[in-house]
């Protein structure tokens, strides 16, 4: 992989963000939003129910590691929508970058875009409900690595859908995430599943991330077996991911819908 | 022959929107693409630029499969322009041209950005948002990113559309004297009978998918008894209809 390729790439969507102060803001808004309207949820729980009463903000931890997953996959998904509305495109797809330095340049962005919003959400929520992300210690950083891994699997899945299905796929684009959400056992726990959906949720990294950052925060207490699952989860959906992605392009290539592909 | 197509077929479903065409072009050599909207050109071109999978044929690059080159040492060899692309709006002309600069690779890349600039009259607009443009300075910009890596070869897809015609003339001015320059092959697509007249060495004409007729400008106007090119296209371009 050459670096200077990854980073030219990157470059690109680092103009676009810092030539536009509404983009910067736009990435800041959103999630600042979620953490004021979990935060006062979160309160309110704390305050009147049993099973939170010993862990102020769990439902806010959990919104924001919810948050940092949505922000990783929409940035993903919202750099390769980028091309199509700019309708660059066959410029981007005839220049000599390795489908792999894409990816990597994709992957690399996204997270940057996704921090832009998810550090000052993450600190405003210390001094303003007291609730603060860091206290899960280590262990964040693994599942926030679980999560990244899922969100960019989610973006590639999409991108994909981008490339087999053009511009129209761009609604499923912004509903992929929500559809996951109720199966990811995000502010409750899994035993709140049917039978049945649990099943289908344990194949998911999500339920492992969430259930351990309860574990974490109800019980003080870290199991990095389950850590350590939800990573090789991801790790497993992300190769998934990378290979759909390959066969897209290829199946594009075949229907020719990489040239002229536009709004 | 630098630049070989071998019975080049494309079929999406039931339309055969390339039907086994062979063309060859010399190095440092324009051919031109000619043919009413619908023939079969932009696929063609989409099948040398890797970006359509041929159904059938070959096309050989120095001899060599296109195919059997990786990605990225093929396309670092060649570049587009057409004004049905466009680089990205929100970007200014200046970081347009380093991101492409970067990703082709080109060492020395401020004073190529300079040197292009330069020669294509686009500095006085370089801090300029893309998007902001005039469509006679997006054009000469997207012919810059273009010619950013001196490419090899060149595919062009009517580069002068809907400028007027002193930047038409500039542009074309341009590419002729770049050419002779540079020694690049180029294949340019045109529905501008004059710029095909002046840029091209031969052409050939595709009408359904299939290539109708080959040779100078000069041959296939008197081939078909006409006075100029535009008559000829008109010719074959209508075919049986020609009557009418």
């Amino acid at each position: 992989m050459n670096l200077g390729k990854i980073y030219a790439l990157a470059l690109r969507h680092l103009y676009l963000i810092s030539n536009s102060l509404p983009r910067i803001i736009d990435l800041i808004y959103w999630p600042t939003v979620q953490i004021f309207l979990w935060g006062f949820i979160s309160k309110f729980f704390t305050l009147n129910s049993d099973y939170y009463s010993n862990t102020v903000g769990i439902i806010l931890t959990a919104a924001i590691l919810y948050d940092f997953l949505f922000r990783v996959s929409i940035s993903f998904n919202m750099m390769f929508l980028e091309e199509i509305w700019s309708r660059n495109f066959t410029n981007l797809f005839i220049a000599p970058i390795r489908l792999s330095e894409m990816i990597a340049s994709l992957t690399f962005t996204a997270i940057l875009r996704a921090l832009i919003g998810m550090v000052p959400a993450a600190i405003i929520a210390i001094p303003l409900f007291g609730v603060s992300v860091f206290e899960l210690g280590l262990p964040l950083l693994f599942l926030l690595l679980s999560l990244y891994l899922f969100g960019v699997t989610l973006g590639l899945l999409v991108t994909s859908g981008l490339l087999r299905f053009g511009p129209s796929f761009e609604n499923i684009a912004w509903a992929s995430l929500f559809f996951l959400a109720p199966l990811g056992c995000i502010y409750y726990p899994l035993e709140i599943l049917p039978i049945s959906l649990q099943f289908i949720a344990k194949g998911l990294p999500l339920v492992h991330i969430f259930e351990e950052m309860r574990n974490i925060l109800l019980n003080d207490a870290v199991n990095y077996f389950d850590i350590f699952k939800a990573i090789s989860i991801s790790i497993l959906y992300f190769v998934l991911g990378v290979i759909i992605f390959y066969a897209s392009f290829y199946g594009a290539k075949v229907r020719g819908t990489l040239i002229n592909m536009g709004e | 022959m630098f630049i070989q197509i071998k019975n080049l077929s494309k079929k999406y479903k039931n339309t055969l929107a390339v039907n086994n065409i062979n063309f060859s072009i010399e190095k440092n050599r324009t051919l031109g693409l000619l043919g009413p909207n619908g023939c079969g050109k932009t696929t063609s071109i989409g099948m040398m630029l890797g970006l359509i999978k041929p159904t059938s044929g070959e096309i050989l690059i120095d001899n060599k499969n296109i195919e059997s080159f990786k990605r990225d040492e093929i396309l670092s060899r060649i570049n587009f322009a057409s004004p049905y692309i466009e680089l990205p709006k929100k970007l200014t002309v200046r970081q347009n041209l380093e991101v492409y600069g970067r990703l082709y690779g080109i060492k020395d890349l401020k004073s190529r950005i300079e040197e292009i600039s330069e020669d294509l009259d686009i500095k006085n607009f370089f801090n300029r948002k893309t998007g902001e443009l005039s469509s006679g300075q997006k054009n000469r910009v997207s012919l810059a990113k273009s010619l950013i890596n001196k490419p090899e070869i060149l595919f062009l897809d009517e580069p002068t559309a809907s400028l007027d015609p002193d930047i038409g003339d500039f542009v074309r001015t341009y590419i002729q004297k770049y050419r002779l320059k540079n020694q690049v092959t180029v294949l340019l697509a045109s529905h501008n009978m004059n710029e095909v007249e002046r840029l091209c060495d031969s052409i050939i004409m595709m009408k359904n998918g299939e290539i109708i007729d080959r040779g100078t400008c000069e041959e296939i106007i008197k081939k078909h008894g006409r006075n100029n090119l535009e008559e000829t296209f008109l010719k074959l371009a209508r075919g049986k209809n020609e009557s009418r």
